[in-house]
């Protein structure tokens, strides 16, 4: 089970927590065109590495936040709040494995 | 050594390790949510101010203020009827926008004191409650099982657990089959 810092809560077990998807995906609302839709819609990066989602701590504080995780190893290496800028690795900590 | 666990609901039932479930009679709860300075606004008239602290409580007397969100506190007042309270902290928050709903009827809180009180939870819940992780005065919305609940622990050895109402039911026979598990 993974231990997820909830950034209003701190670690927490992960059956508190709900995945949301993908973060940081921003709709250009002048852009309106089948393709731009689309890519809004359904296009993810899906990188094995590391990756910036949405997580929802459901059953604790009912808020979103963001977490940067590695996808490889399930390392959680760093949450925080909606809206904050995602951190740069090197101010993360914990190394990926 | 084998200690009885009294259940509301579902009578007495042997547990190896002493605590005692007790169904609570019904007082005046409300969801509170706002801003920090609405929360200010709301602590004087309510009594207990709401605490900024995540996962904290606080109490003034008879009115306690549980920590839920950033922006979402439970306010539990065991010393007046919900309808009158109601009408006094909305005459007091008039100006500020908030939201302010009596959830008296909603939840049922469940006392779960002694010893063995903590160990009964761990069977449903997967937070630490050793005091240094979870010390007198924390408070946090969790599971218990399939449920939803917030736990609050308002004394070393006493939680406060509340739960919807419709769950009750369900939290009661869990912690029942937990002291029987733990026999």
């Amino acid at each position: 089970m993974l231990l997820i810092p909830c950034p209003y809560c701190g670690p927490r077990s992960e059956l508190e927590f709900k995945h949301a998807g993908e973060a940081h995906i921003t709709r250009e609302p002048q852009v309106a065109d089948d393709q731009a839709w689309g890519e809004f819609l359904y296009t993810r990066t899906n990188p094995k590495g590391i990756i910036a989602e949405r997580w929802r701590h459901t059953s604790g504080c009912g808020r979103f936040f963001n977490c940067l995780r590695d996808t490889v190893s399930d390392n959680i290496l760093a949450t925080y709040k909606s809206g904050e800028p995602r951190p740069s690795l090197e101010t993360s900590g914990e190394p990926s494995r | 050594m084998v200690e009885t666990v009294t259940l509301a609901r579902s009578g007495s039932l042997a547990g190896r390790r002493m605590a005692s479930v007790t169904e609570l009679a019904p007082v005046a709860r409300f969801s509170f949510r706002g801003s920090e300075a609405t929360a200010i606004k709301l602590g004087e008239a309510f009594g207990a101010r709401p605490a900024v602290e995540p996962c904290r409580s606080s109490v003034a007397g008879a009115r306690s203020a549980l920590w839920l969100g950033p922006d979402e506190w439970l306010l539990i007042a065991t010393d007046q009827d919900a309808g009158t309270l109601f009408a006094a902290l909305e005459t007091a928050l008039a100006a500020e926008p908030h939201s302010l709903v009596d959830v008296s009827h909603r939840n049922t809180g469940f006392d779960i004191v002694g010893a063995g009180g903590a160990g009964l939870l761990s069977e449903g819940c997967p937070l630490d409650f050793d005091l240094a992780a979870f010390p007198v005065g924390m408070c946090t919305q969790t599971v218990l099982g399939k449920a939803e609940i917030v736990l609050w622990r308002f004394a070393p050895l006493s939680f406060r657990l509340e739960c919807w109402r419709s769950f009750a039911p369900y939290v009661a026979d869990f912690l029942a089959q937990a002291a029987d598990n733990q026999d």
